[in-house]
Formats: C-alpha cells, sequence, structure tokens
C-alpha cells in the first residue's frame, strides 16, 4: 500500500476554499462595517473543512458511502457529533454569558484549548499514524512527518501551559506580579534545548518515551515562561500565545498535509506575532525584554515616597462637573482601571450628557490600554459608543493643546510625560498622550498611593492644571453625572 | 502533496496573512484575537481523522477529546466575534437628527 493516498481533488480544492474564507475573515475585519460579514466568511470556512473532512474520514466500504452505512459507520458518527455538541453546547455559552470585562482571560482559555487539542492530535497521530497516512505499511513514521509532529506536539504544548498561566494571571487567580526563579534563564534555555535535540532523537527512534519526554517538557517550558512575566505586559503576551497556537496548527497541516490549516496556521501565526510587535513598540520594549519577563514588579520603596510629598490638588465631582460643562472639547481616556470598575457605562452616559451640552466629546485609546490588544474599544462599544468618536494615539494627539478638558478614568502609564523626558525611566520612550497640553487635566484615581504597572510615579499629579478626582471610577463617574444633570 | 508544495502554500500563506493582518484597524484588534482563535481551531480536522479512524481505540479516544476542545473553540470563538462585532456601531443616525433639530431650534448658535 502506498503510504500518502492523494485526496480526490474535490477534497484539496475544497479546504482550498475554507482557507480563502478564512483569508476573508480577516479582511473583512479592516473595518467595523465589514467586519461582521468577514466573520461570517469565517463560519462558511470553517463548517466547509469539517463536512469535507467528515465526508472522506468516515471508514468507506469498496462500494463507495451509499447505499448502507454500517453500523461502526454510524457509531463513529453518533461519538464525533456527541463530542461537537459537548464542545460546541459550552462554547456557545460561555461566548453568550462572558463580560466583555473578561474577554482577555477568556482568550487565554480559548488559546490554551487550541494548544491542548494540538497535542492530543500529535499524539492520536503518533498513535495510529496509518490513519493519518504518515506511515509505511510496517508502521514506521516517515521521518519528516516525526519533525513535523514533535514540532506541532511541542509548540502546542508550550501554548496550552502558557496560556493557561495567562488565564489564571489574567482572571485574578494568580497574582499579577511576576514571579522570579533564580537562573531561570538557564533552566529555560536548557529546557528549549533538550526539546529540540529530542525532536531531532525522535527522528531516529520513534518510541514512546521520547514523545512522552517531549510532551511533558514542553509543558514545562510554556509554565516557566509565562510566570515571570507581570501583568502590564500581558497584552504581549496574549497576542504572543495567539500567534502559537497558529504555528502550533500550521505543523499539525504539514504532518497532515491539509491546505486548510497550513493558510489558517501561517494566518494566525502572523496575526500574533504582528499585534505582538505593535503591543511592544508601543510600550518601547523589545519583544525579548517582555520575554525576558520581570516588568511589572513592585517598585522600590524609596524613590515614590519622597515625591508624594509634592502638592497636588484634590477636585470634587461638582468641580468637574462644572468644568466640563464648560468645556468645547473634551477627550477621554480610558485605561485598564475603567474595566475594573466596570465603569464604560456610566462614561458614556457623561458623554451624551456633555454633547447635549453642546460638548465636543472625543475618546482616545493607547495601543496597550487593558489587558489585550483592543480591549479598550471593545469596552466602549459595548457601552454603545459609537466607533467614530473612538481615536487612536496617533490620530488625537496632537489635539490636546487644543482641548479644554482630559480626562483620564483609570490609564496612568500611558498619559505619563516621563516617557518623553527621564531617560531613566522604565518607561522611557513609550509614546504616550500629550495630556500636558490640555487647559485642563482630570484624573480620576482611587487614591494617591498607587502607581501605574510600571511602578513609576507621574507628574501629571502634580501639575497646575490637574484636579486629582480621588474615588472609584464608577462611583466618581456617576457623582460627575448626577452634578451635571442638576 | 510533496513538502516543496506544502511549504510554498505556507510561506504564501504568511505573506497574506501579514498583508491582510495590518490592514485591520486596531479598534477590531480584540475581535480578531478572537477570531484567529476560532480559526486555528480547524486542527479539528486532524482530530475527525483520528476519531473516525477504524479500529477505534486510544488514538480514537485521543481525536474525541480534540474534538471537543476545538469545538468548544470553534462555537464559543465564532459567537463571541459575533457579539462584539454587533456592538460596534456608528453613530445613529437618529442621534444626529435629533442633534440637527435641536442645533435648528437653537437658531443654529453652534
Amino acid at each position: 500500500m502506498e503510504a500518502s493516498i492523494a485526496p480526490p481533488a474535490w477534497v484539496s480544492l475544497s479546504y482550498l476554499i475554507s482557507g480563502i474564507s478564512f483569508i476573508m475573515a480577516l479582511r473583512g475585519l479592516s473595518s467595523p462595517s465589514t467586519s461582521r460579514q468577514g466573520n461570517r466568511f469565517g463560519m462558511f470556512g470553517m463548517a466547509l473543512a469539517l463536512l469535507t473532512t467528515l465526508l472522506i474520514s468516515a471508514p468507506v466500504p469498496p462500494g463507495g458511502f451509499w447505499p448502507r452505512p454500517t453500523n461502526d459507520d454510524l457509531a463513529t458518527l453518533v461519538r464525533i457529533l456527541v463530542a461537537v455538541a459537548i464542545g460546541g453546547g459550552i462554547g456557545w455559552f460561555t461566548a453568550q454569558k462572558i463580560k466583555m470585562t473578561d474577554m482577555p482571560q477568556l482568550v487565554a482559555a480559548f488559546h490554551s484549548l487550541v494548544g491542548m487539542a494540538a497535542v492530543l492530535v500529535g499524539l492520536a497521530a503518533y498513535l495510529n499514524p496509518e490513519a493519518f497516512g504518515i506511515a509505511g505499511s510496517d508502521g514506521v513514521i516517515h521521518v519528516q512527518s516525526r519533525v513535523e509532529m514533535g514540532l506541532g506536539i511541542a509548540i502546542g504544548a508550550i501554548t496550552f501551559s502558557g496560556s493557561v498561566i495567562a488565564f489564571l494571571k489574567l482572571a485574578g487567580k494568580m497574582s499579577g506580579a511576576p514571579i522570579m526563579l533564580p537562573g531561570r534563564h538557564v533552566i529555560n534555555l536548557g529546557t528549549l534545548a533538550a526539546i529540540i535535540l529530542l525532536v531531532g532523537y525522535f527522528t531516529q527512534d520513534q518510541s514512546e518515551w521520547v514523545i512522552a519526554v517531549v510532551t511533558l517538557l514542553s509543558f514545562m517550558i510554556g509554565f516557566l515562561l509565562i510566570i515571570p512575566i507581570g501583568g502590564a505586559d500581558m497584552p504581549v503576551v496574549v497576542s504572543m500565545l495567539n500567534s502559537y497556537s497558529g504555528w502550533a496548527a500550521a505543523a499539525m497541516g504539514f504532518t497532515l498535509h491539509n491546505t486548510a490549516m497550513i493558510i489558517t496556521g501561517a494566518l494566525v501565526g502572523s496575526s500574533g506575532a504582528i499585534l505582538s510587535y505593535i503591543m511592544c513598540k508601543a510600550m518601547n520594549r523589545s519583544f525579548i525584554s517582555v520575554i525576558a519577563g520581570g516588568f511589572g514588579a513592585a517598585p522600590e520603596a524609596g524613590g515614590g515616597a519622597a515625591k508624594e510629598q509634592r502638592p497636588w490638588k484634590r477636585g470634587s465631582a461638582e468641580d468637574a462637573a462644572f468644568l466640563l460643562k464648560e468645556a468645547e472639547t473634551v477627550i477621554i481616556i480610558p485605561g485598564y482601571g475603567m474595566a475594573v470598575a466596570q465603569a464604560q457605562h456610566v462614561l458614556r452616559e457623561m458623554g451624551d450628557l456633555l454633547k447635549k451640552e453642546g460638548v465636543n466629546v472625543k475618546y482616545a485609546i493607547h495601543p496597550v490600554a487593558g489587558r489585550m490588544p483592543g480591549h479598550m474599544n471593545v469596552l466602549l462599544a459595548e457601552a454603545n459608543v459609537p466607533y467614530d468618536e473612538v481615536f487612536e494615539l496617533e490620530d488625537i494627539n496632537g489635539e490636546f493643546a487644543q482641548a479644554d478638558v482630559a480626562f483620564i478614568i483609570g490609564a496612568n502609564d500611558v498619559v505619563n510625560p516621563a516617557a518623553k523626558t527621564d531617560k531613566t525611566s522604565p518607561i522611557y520612550g513609550m509614546p504616550v498622550f500629550d495630556v500636558d497640553k490640555a487647559k485642563t487635566v482630570m484624573f480620576i484615581k482611587r487614591s494617591m498611593g498607587g502607581v501605574g504597572y510600571a511602578g513609576v510615579d507621574n507628574d501629571v499629579f502634580y501639575m497646575d492644571q490637574t484636579m486629582m478626582l480621588l474615588a472609584d471610577a464608577k462611583k466618581m463617574v456617576e457623582d460627575i453625572n448626577k452634578a451635571i444633570a442638576h | 502533496m510533496d513538502f516543496i508544495s506544502i511549504l510554498s502554500i505556507f510561506v504564501m500563506a504568511c505573506f497574506v496573512g501579514y498583508y491582510v493582518v495590518w490592514s485591520v484597524t486596531p479598534a477590531l484588534h480584540t475581535p480578531l484575537m478572537a477570531v484567529t482563535n476560532a480559526i486555528s481551531s480547524v486542527i479539528i480536522v486532524g482530530a475527525l481523522v483520528a476519531g473516525a479512524a477504524k479500529g477505534f481505540g486510544a488514538s480514537g479516544w485521543l481525536g474525541l477529546g480534540a474534538v471537543v476542545l476545538a469545538s468548544v473553540n470553534i462555537f464559543g470563538g465564532f459567537a463571541v466575534t459575533e457579539r462584539m462585532l454587533a456592538m460596534y456601531k456608528k453613530k445613529e443616525k437618529s442621534a444626529t437628527k435629533t442633534a440637527a433639530a435641536a442645533a435648528a431650534k437653537d437658531g443654529g448658535n453652534h
């Protein structure tokens, strides 16, 4: 028997079509107005891939499917449908229930599932290579397939354990502070080298222990890679794991010679890589330094305490409401604190009240605001803020000089002028909003004690035109709304 | 398919991915991650092959397990993307109309 049977032409074609549909799905996201159509393309592509696979992978009797499926075929079909129903039900239900503020941990959880699925598929292919057409009749797996399989399992396992840690950190079930093991760089590099060597050895010896050790070591390295990374770097981590889940799918696509999987894997892999790049650039940090971890550790007590003696002005909700009503242009800068306080809805109400007063209201979003790329945009969209009132950093930064009020809610590092002026600051070089140019700055913050995730003090607190509004973000905005409405 | 054809598809797809993803508006980066999540679960294709193979055994169970996990992602990923995308709205026409009407009443002071 020839090892890999070429699939019929229609099969290859339909996988190609589903691959193209996935490209269209991402293409649709270039604008909110075409995005839903794009998502439909994605669903179509997935349905096509699933149907095609079901049709060809059922054990076909020599005479073809018809006239009568055997009991075995039916049992197989039932098992698969039950599996899809269980998974699909859980997924569907979660998607309907999840709060938009919890989206980063949901995405991390989904990444972990892709990773685990890749590991399971890889192991299944190892145990039953004939079914995948990757072995000779003697059960010996092709050398090339072994490499692809080994890499697929390794990347999948790293994605899984890394995403689980990211999930636990994002969900607050584990401290967001970086956990630094002594000598972790040596351990990590050693483990990585061991994985690569073992995948190489796997081409010579397809024993079970090799693949088992590769799997275990990969689970371990995923865990070790993510625990030293702090909360503020999570946007990079989530993007990076997104990328890994794509490469895992691509590696499996190579093993199975499946066009849809390869195209998708490449798309997702590049998508995650580009997002990681954008996030790193927005923090002026190199990818390597993010991976090396440790950012977002507790600040050294000394410097911070001394700086807090500087004078600052506290405002009340009524003061803020008065100034906001009088303003011509207000630019609102939301950050992760808004998500934590669930303040997006009251914030939109404030925007509506101000618009009624004739104020021009705009929202300014920093690429790394929140815990994942685009996090703030989704929250504002959820609160019914029209997307044409929401602007990116480079599009709006020139407008602060004309703005009467810069209204900062739950953000901190992204407005810190130290990024422009203080070469010793850990956030030096990060692009930030020029809020210091606005006539008035309103800064909602829980208390004066806390500093941003980077652990640096913020000169904006102490500027003459700054009014500190110290309270829970949601409570404060509610009070401002009451005062405006009066 | 030989390795080189597969590799060509892969490399081309990486380039397509590069250009397509750069054209995604930053406002939709979260839906982008959710939908890439959903589509990377096309790995379910491999899971189905294992789950449907003749002589159901350990490999079949692993395959079925992967089918469950990938299904969570497929249904969850597309559904949550759809939910998010439905929230992105332009300025409502009715709202601009009322604003225009209000401005007219003001005598066009603005």
